[in-house]
């Protein structure tokens, strides 16, 4: 029988796949309890988990939120605006100080690279990693992985497009590492600017073209672009990206009829996807969401249980 | 239950074979049977792993006897328990598979083995949050004493008196490959 024997979760680069398919079965168990009339089971209660986000966020903060309250863990939200990182404390110190207030798991989000991988190696409480600036966003990449293997039921061979806005993102990241752990074909379509060819080092096919893998794909995952972080040399214009990038209506005709259309969220309506695609029956934008629970729900489960085994 | 595979043969003592488990399964559905009116309303709630074999195989035997099958599903209570960070390490959780509606029927909570008595606590808790049946009962293969809660199971395919040292291992060969068996392991 498998077993989870980790405290914190910083990355699904350092799990194997066994741990990774630990955590989709377990989560598998999580999303029952969302469909009962009492959606809520004690196992973490008594638990205190700080919620630490140094950037915004309100979804990814609202899903550990709704997670922990279901799990019975008392939940404490901390925003940076709040933080006395302002006032100049560091953030070592400022989780040291969460620790000495007893809170068992710290869920972190912050701009930095590795400052999950930082805490949890100094802490004693339980960190998970709820993106760590360009570096990665483990629970994002388990609840699209989740997702995939509950619509095909499995994720070896699968054929996963990953379009957009690589090179700014923690979400590909997680679901590259995921993905090819699992044995999926990973593409990642987009301009040159934001999809380098550097990435091909990780296993996966690079190209520039999304009407090169419309046919073969199974799962077309549309990163959001960020334009409010984009600076202007990365691409000439929204409009030009629509053009050769967004997934039209034209584009998703062309796609297989199994084919899921994955994003993130929060979506940019007629950027990187077409509103009515969107909301189409290929879309399963906000079953990613709701699955984003029962992934989070199983991580701070598996965490607070391998928080037992000593360091 | 890994530190089983390491004991040698010299300390395991078969307690039941497969003609015993049988008899003993037969008996307790026999037993169901008649303590139950409404049959087709009745649900038999395994706990993972090895309960829900016992459960599948009573319903096999009840609707041998009755002609009726009775519904059995799953039952995890892994996420119900009040010792998750005592325990080490996490192990995997089945999927809870019960009737939509558990509101006012009969259900028994099927396991392998009774010991402490927390597991069927813990059970009692998780089915409190999918409804209300009409009674709740508990069906074991194996009492093995040292309860540690006031709970006792309903139905028993044997009673074995065991010293707290030892531990009970089921098999059965649908899912482990041996043949049926109960064996006492001593320390």
């Amino acid at each position: 029988m498998s077993s989870w024997k980790r405290k914190d979760l910083t990355g699904l680069d350092e799990l194997d796949a066994d741990e990774i398919t630990f955590l989709l079965d377990t989560a598998r168990a999580f999303k029952g309890v969302g469909k009962r009339s009492l959606k809520k089971v004690p196992a973490l209660r008594g638990k205190t988990l700080v919620n630490f986000f140094v950037e915004p966020s309100t979804r990814t903060r609202t899903s550990f939120e709704i997670a922990a309250m279901r799990l019975s863990a008392d939940v404490v939200n901390i925003s940076a605006t709040a933080s006395s990182l302002q006032k100049g404390e560091t953030l070592k110190d400022t989780a040291l100080n969460l620790q000495a207030l007893q809170a068992d798991m710290i869920v972190l989000r912050h701009s930095s690279p590795g400052s999950s991988r930082f805490l949890a190696e100094r802490l004693n409480s339980s960190i998970i990693n709820a993106g760590d600036g360009a570096h990665e966003h483990p629970t994002q990449g388990l609840l699209d992985i989740f997702t995939i293997r509950e619509k095909f039921g499995r994720i070896e061979g699968l054929n996963v497009a990953i379009v957009g806005d690589i090179l700014f993102s923690r979400v590909a990241r997680s679901n590259i590492f995921g993905l090819l752990k699992l044995g999926a074909k990973v593409t990642l379509v987009g301009p040159s600017t934001l999809v380098p060819k550097s990435f091909e080092k990780l296993g996966v096919r690079v190209i520039h073209r999304i009407d090169d893998v419309l046919a073969e794909a199974d799962v077309v995952n549309l990163l959001r672009i960020q334009h409010e972080r984009q600076r202007k040399e990365y691409f000439p214009g929204l409009g030009e990206y629509v053009a050769l990038f967004g997934l039209t209506k034209a584009r998703a005709a062309k796609l297989k009829p199994s084919c899921l259309i994955m994003h993130p969220g929060p979506i940019n309506r007629g950027i990187e996807i077409d509103s009515d695609v969107a909301d189409g029956s290929q879309s399963v934008i906000l079953e990613q969401v709701t699955n984003g629970i029962a992934v989070r729900m199983a991580v701070l489960y598996s965490c607070a249980g391998g928080a037992g085994v000593p360091v | 239950m890994n530190a089983d595979q390491h004991t040698s043969e010299n300390n395991q003592q078969m307690v039941m074979d497969a003609e015993s488990m049988e008899k003993a399964i037969r008996r307790m559905a026999h037993e169901i049977v008649e303590r139950h009116d409404s049959l087709d309303k009745i649900v038999l709630a395994g706990i993972p792993t090895r309960g829900v074999e016992v459960a599948r195989r009573l319903a096999d035997h009840i609707e041998k006897i009755e002609g009726v099958r009775p519904y059995f599903g799953t039952l995890d209570i892994s996420m119900h328990r009040d010792d998750l960070s005592t325990r080490g390490r996490v192990t995997a959780l089945e999927v809870t598979r019960l009737p939509m509606d558990i509101d006012n029927r009969p259900l028994v909570i099927v396991d392998d083995v009774f010991f402490t008595g927390r597991t069927t606590r813990a059970a009692l808790d998780a089915l409190a949050s999918f409804g209300r049946p009409s009674i709740i009962q508990l069906a074991v293969l194996v009492d093995r004493g040292h309860r540690e809660l006031p709970i006792r199971p309903d139905y028993v395919g044997k009673n074995l008196p065991t010293s707290l040292e030892q531990k009970i291992r089921v098999r059965f060969e649908n899912l482990d490959s041996v043949p049926d068996s109960v064996f006492v392991i001593k320390p």
